[in-house]
């Protein structure tokens, strides 16, 4: 048995086979094999042997890739990969030592390259970057038959990897992913946003998970606690199969509330509304209470398949969600990653700090056929309900008025082909960034609604980076800053009479509930799985309460005694959450 | 025909050495003869017909490398091979050989 502690992302239990999922750094961990899948190794080097050629065929016989000097180098990979004394190599290493083929291209094609880069030639030792690329492109290859089996699951099991990438979280079954445990990542990864929102337990940052897991083990990943078991032994398993069925006693103890409104004890209703990254997500949220969706992020539609999404791509995804809440309102937030993300944007530049770069609306305002793309089908699926579009990342005016202008040239092209569209379909903004807080009073006039992201906001104001270990104590809702920050956009907001929410991670907060309903929120949007808990919040407090809460909060100084007074007043309403 | 072996001795007179584009070139036409071939520089030796094992000999400009084949073509891929380390693997030979003139 080993026990691993890391960070808590996404709670509950689970309980099933471990599978293994290989990095994305390719850091591949030794494997042996049976004498008797020898063939089978080999006969899968081969096959990646194969394709990577078909590939390199394919990439090189591009017009504009023949022309350049780009050309040499894909030659020189591909004699590489027709040289049989290379691949010998290879083939005798998994022979000799019985090891996967992964394994085997990793070990070779390190070997050769680090006898490149030590030759005293400045040529030769380049060809090691050359020999780095062959192996990934094998290992592609060879890793993407594993990405195949995790499709093709017949089993329950919990996934363990070094980091997810968002294409290979959207690609699992997740009917048989039962839980996720990662060595790197952070609460804003995408194993974490992803987990929470399919309300699967994770657990990230474990660190090492490449020591042997023993095969036919079994692994808890407690996504309450922030643990991971390896091989647990019987009484372990045993208390957490208890801990287990008392969280599912729990869990549905909170959806029997499902039916009953979100009111507060004095009878102010709190409109919840979830979080989604797929559209099959949206009946999750009808599920859990929701009413409607609060933020649909689409970078999903950008991030899976390789290729820039159609229009008809982005139009049935966004019909399907719409279609799911039956006439509930439905907040599209436009494509919100940077221009490094887009595996098809052929973004080369180097970014030192891609948090303060070239992404999201930015982005957007400068691929225009990429935005209008995405907007044209937005609007298109504006008449089959209560859709909403939400500009992420605006830090000014300006912005927002090239963003709404270029909506209204799409609406034109629309007009042309007698498509129709929602003429009034209300246009928003996240309020994500100190300058468009502080300039929310500006904005507001010019936006239908306001949502509050407080993931980005509480990063930017405060200069933190949740992810970085060495600073991540430093991040805090509770910060007075912050609270500063929303209290001002809270105010303009109401004066301007626009809508307002809350959809980052404070709303999905029971910690944070009284003080976001005492400064006037009353819409909150959140991970799905969570509605059910904020929800008992909300019917065990009154507005009185929470308005009392919130002032004696402004009269204190530091982040450490707001968040303990915070915790004292959830646990005295809502004692079994902790 | 009858195996046989010949050999030669060549020194690599282009300033970049056996590069990319030359032992692209160099293995792509060792390879289109049958028979084994070898090169050796010092006491390595090497199938000339392995891009990976050529790019080990880290054939510099200056370097002397020995060429040995054993077929039945294997006077052709000496004279071949000879023909394009002495040309300065140029892929024009006209250029080559006007430079060899001159």
């Amino acid at each position: 048995m080993e026990i691993r502690k890391g960070i808590a992302v996404s709670p509950g239990i689970a309980i099933a086979k471990p599978m293994l999922i290989d990095s994305r750094d390719y850091r591949i961990p030794r494997r042996s094999i049976l004498q008797s899948n020898r063939a089978r190794e080999i006969q899968r080097l081969r096959k990646a042997f194969a394709t990577a050629i078909s590939e390199l065929e394919e990439i090189g016989s591009a017009q504009d890739v023949k022309q350049s000097k780009i050309q040499d180098i894909f030659a020189v990979h591909m004699r590489f990969l027709r040289d049989r004394s290379f691949r010998k190599r290879i083939t005798d290493f998994i022979s000799n030592e019985l090891v996967t083929a992964e394994y085997a291209v990793s070990t070779i094609l390190r070997e050769i390259a680090s006898h490149f880069a030590g030759i005293d030639d400045s040529y030769i030792s380049e060809r090691a970057a050359d020999i780095y690329d062959i192996e990934k492109r094998l290992l592609i290859r060879l890793l993407g038959k594993r990405q195949e089996e995790v499709d093709h699951l017949r089993e329950e099991v919990v996934i363990l990897a070094s980091d997810l990438t968002p294409t290979q979280t959207a690609g699992f079954n997740r009917s048989f992913v039962k839980g996720f445990a990662t060595e790197k990542g952070g609460r804003t990864s995408h194993t974490a946003i992803v987990a929470r929102s399919l309300g699967i337990p994770a657990v990230v940052a474990l660190g090492d998970l490449s020591s042997e897991v023993p095969p036919d083990c079994v692994v808890i990943v407690d996504g309450n606690r922030g643990v991971v078991v390896i091989d647990p032994d019987e009484d372990t398993l045993k208390q957490y199969d208890q801990y287990a069925l008392q969280m599912t006693q729990f869990v549905s103890k909170l959806d029997e509330l499902r039916e009953l409104p979100a009111d507060t004890r004095d009878g102010t209703h709190i409109q919840l509304m979830g979080n989604i990254e797929f559209p099959d997500e949206a009946q999750f949220v009808t599920e859990k209470g929701g009413e409607g969706i609060g933020l649909y992020r689409t970078e999903f539609l950008y991030l899976y398949g390789g290729q820039e999404p159609t229009e008809e791509d982005h139009y049935e995804a966004y019909a399907e969600a719409v279609r799911a809440v039956s006439g509930k309102p439905v907040v599209i937030r436009t494509m919100d990653i940077g221009a490094d993300k887009l595996p098809h944007a052929g973004w080369h530049a180097n970014e030192s700090n891609p948090v303060l770069g070239l992404r999201s609306i930015r982005y957007c305002l400068q691929a225009l056929p990429l935005f209008k793309t995405q907007l044209r089908a937005i609007l298109r699926a504006s008449v089959l309900g209560d859709v909403r579009v939400m500009f992420p990342l605006i830090t000014n005016l300006q912005e927002l008025r090239q963003a709404k202008m270029i909506l209204r040239d799409v609406m034109e092209d629309l007009d042309e082909y007698a498509v129709p569209y929602n003429a009034e379909m209300p246009i928003g903004i996240m309020i994500e960034t100190p300058s468009s807080a502080l300039t929310a009073s500006l904005l507001a006039n010019e936006s239908s609604f306001f949502s509050i992201g407080t993931n980005d906001l509480i990063q930017y104001t405060l200069a933190v980076d949740r992810a970085n270990e060495h600073v991540s104590t430093l991040f805090s809702g509770a910060e007075p800053a912050i609270l500063r920050l929303l209290r001002s956009v809270i105010q303009d907001a109401h004066k301007a009479g626009i809508g307002l929410s809350v959809c980052g991670e404070l709303a999905s907060d029971p910690e944070f509930i009284m003080l976001l309903l005492g400064m006037g929120i009353r819409i909150l949007s959140l991970a799905p799985p969570m509605i059910p808990e904020i929800k008992k919040v909300i019917r065990s407090v009154t507005i009185e309460e929470c308005n009392q809460l919130s002032r004696k909060v402004a009269t204190m100084d530091s982040h450490r005694q707001i968040k303990n007074y915070l915790r004292d007043a959830t646990m005295r309403i809502l004692p079994e959450t902790f | 025909m009858s195996k046989s072996t010949h050999e030669i001795e060549v020194e690599i007179r282009n300033p970049e050495g056996l590069h990319m584009r030359p032992a692209m070139q160099f293995v792509d036409l060792a390879n289109s003869f049958d028979s084994d071939i070898s090169v050796s520089h010092q006491d390595v030796s090497v199938d000339a017909k392995s891009i990976m094992q050529m790019t080990m000999l880290a054939a510099t400009c200056g370097t002397r490398l020995k060429i040995t084949a054993t077929g039945a073509d294997a006077g052709q891929a000496i004279q071949a091979l000879q023909d394009l380390v002495e040309n300065k693997f140029s892929d024009d030979p006209e250029a080559a050989v006007s430079e060899k003139e001159g």
